[in-house]
């Protein structure tokens, strides 16, 4: 790993109608084409093949787990014993959450399409993301991957806002921000910059769930009036803050303190190796570069293709902590010298691509 | 006047699959549906330019490798978000094992 830092005249604008929107659209870094490491058209269509297998025995796991430890949770309701009940259920539901609304977002968790789209809604719903809004938004993150002003899903701007990120571990910034989506789209409101990705077409749906959550949110908070408990608001609304922590987790590793306005997800995506638990509740998407080149291939495939690609891939961080070894430091790097970046080696068999990124010169100017 | 240009032959393209041909400045898709039938659509998403061919194949439908937008390949019919916009078909015939598209 070396560093490197690109120079740019004036700090990011991460608007995506502002300055750098309109940059990456004239300079070709917006839906441009991005580097793919070749693979066999045959072992392409086996990886890419759909089963409901897997995805019917992990939801099974991942509601009945819930069921369970809600169950268990409200039994010992009252005493100690419920917290660790409510921690395991609230990271089943704010934390597993994302990688099941990511997932059958893609539409590939499952062959059958009503299965993906319940266990979206469903997610969506835990998770505090309008599934209409986010399913446009995940396609813009997927054309234009951490292209400054195009790219709606950067979790960690420069410089990094490192108390925003803390308090994310715990939902807080992000379920006031959803809170406040939830009510200005259910008011019938969609924002100038949510109209630059969801067609017009779509706008009323957003309108529509968001209406639906306002009206299941009111009556959760009611019902926990009308008892004088807070306990319908802890298994309705609050796992989403208390049970957050895994996917911030997780998730900051997918492209923290890795490059910006580059055209190869081997720079700007990083795959983490990780313990099975894990695995588990992320859905295998530690495989983040993989996942990346090609979204086509289910989350129980994604292991294959790693073992299939790596001679063309970065080193993968060998676990969780080695990556946060890594990316911490650059943030903190990062808040000195926003252009500041952790520039990813490829292995000497791998192609390069696009060098102008990445080139010598640039990897000269980062001390 | 009919314009059947040859895409390929008939033994090209595995059964449930597609490949692309890339004809007078325009690329297209060809595909071999799981009954041994043969249809052709324009070649790029209606949502952005990327090739179907590089998409999977499943019964009827073909869904594009980027964004997972799915169509209808026999009808061209979007399927719903990502994408909105049909995709433009063309007649396609077997002739002594070769597959024809009419582009004209």
């Amino acid at each position: 790993m070396q560093a490197a830092a690109l120079t740019m005249p004036t700090r990011r604008d991460y608007s995506l109608i502002g300055r750098d929107s309109q940059l990456a659209v004239e300079s070709g870094l917006a839906a441009a084409e991005w580097y793919h490491t070749d693979i066999p058209r045959k072992q392409m269509k086996e990886l890419m093949k759909r089963s409901d297998g897997p995805a019917i025995r992990d939801t099974a796991i991942w509601l009945g787990s819930m069921l369970i430890f809600a169950g268990l949770g409200v039994y010992f309701w009252g005493t100690w014993l419920c917290v660790p009940f409510f921690l395991a259920y609230g990271v089943l539901y704010g934390s597993a959450s994302d990688s099941r609304w990511h997932e059958c977002g893609h539409g590939t968790a499952f062959k059958t399409r009503w299965m993906n789209d319940i266990v979206y809604q469903i997610a969506c719903f835990m998770i505090m993301r309008n599934p209409v809004t986010w399913r446009w938004s995940h396609t813009r993150h997927h054309t234009d991957t951490v292209i400054v002003g195009r790219d709606p899903e950067i979790a960690v701007m420069r410089p990094p806002d490192l108390l925003r990120v803390a308090l994310n571990f715990f939902g807080i910034l992000d379920v006031w921000h959803a809170m406040g989506d939830l009510i200005r789209n259910a008011l019938g409101i969609v924002s100038a910059e949510e109209k630059t990705f969801i067609p017009e077409q779509e706008q009323p749906r957003v309108v529509r769930i968001a209406r639906i959550w306002a009206a299941i949110y009111v009556a959760t908070s009611a019902l926990s009036l009308y008892t004088g408990s807070i306990l319908p608001l802890v298994l309705i609304g609050l796992p989403r803050l208390y049970g957050a922590w895994h996917h911030v987790l997780t998730g900051l590793l997918q492209h923290g303190g890795l490059a910006d306005n580059v055209t190869d997800h081997r720079l700007n995506s990083r795959t983490v190796l990780m313990n099975p638990v894990s695995r588990f509740i992320y859905w295998n998407m530690n495989y983040h570069v993989e996942h990346h080149m090609f979204p086509m291939v289910p989350y129980h495939a994604l292991p294959q293709l790693h073992a299939m690609i790596k001679h063309d891939l970065p080193a993968a961080n060998p676990s969780i902590l080695h990556a946060y070894r890594e990316m911490v430091p650059a943030f903190l790097r990062q808040l000195r010298n926003e252009d500041y970046f952790l520039k990813r080696e490829l292995p000497p068999t791998a192609k390069p691509y696009r060098e102008e990124f990445h080139g010598e010169s640039v990897a000269a100017a980062a001390e | 006047m009919s314009n059947w240009v040859e895409a390929c032959t008939s033994n090209d393209i595995d059964e449930e699959d597609v490949m692309r041909f890339d004809h007078a400045g325009k690329t297209f898709a060809v595909y071999r549906s799981p009954d041994d039938e043969f249809f052709a659509t324009d070649g790029l998403c209606t949502h952005e330019h990327i090739h179907l061919a590089d998409g999977l194949v499943m019964d009827e439908i073909i869904e594009c490798p980027k964004h997972n937008g799915r169509f209808n390949y026999k009808t061209g019919e979007a399927k719903g978000a990502p994408v909105c916009i049909n995709l433009k078909t063309y007649p396609v015939k077997v002739e002594a094992g070769k597959v024809l598209i009419q582009l004209g």
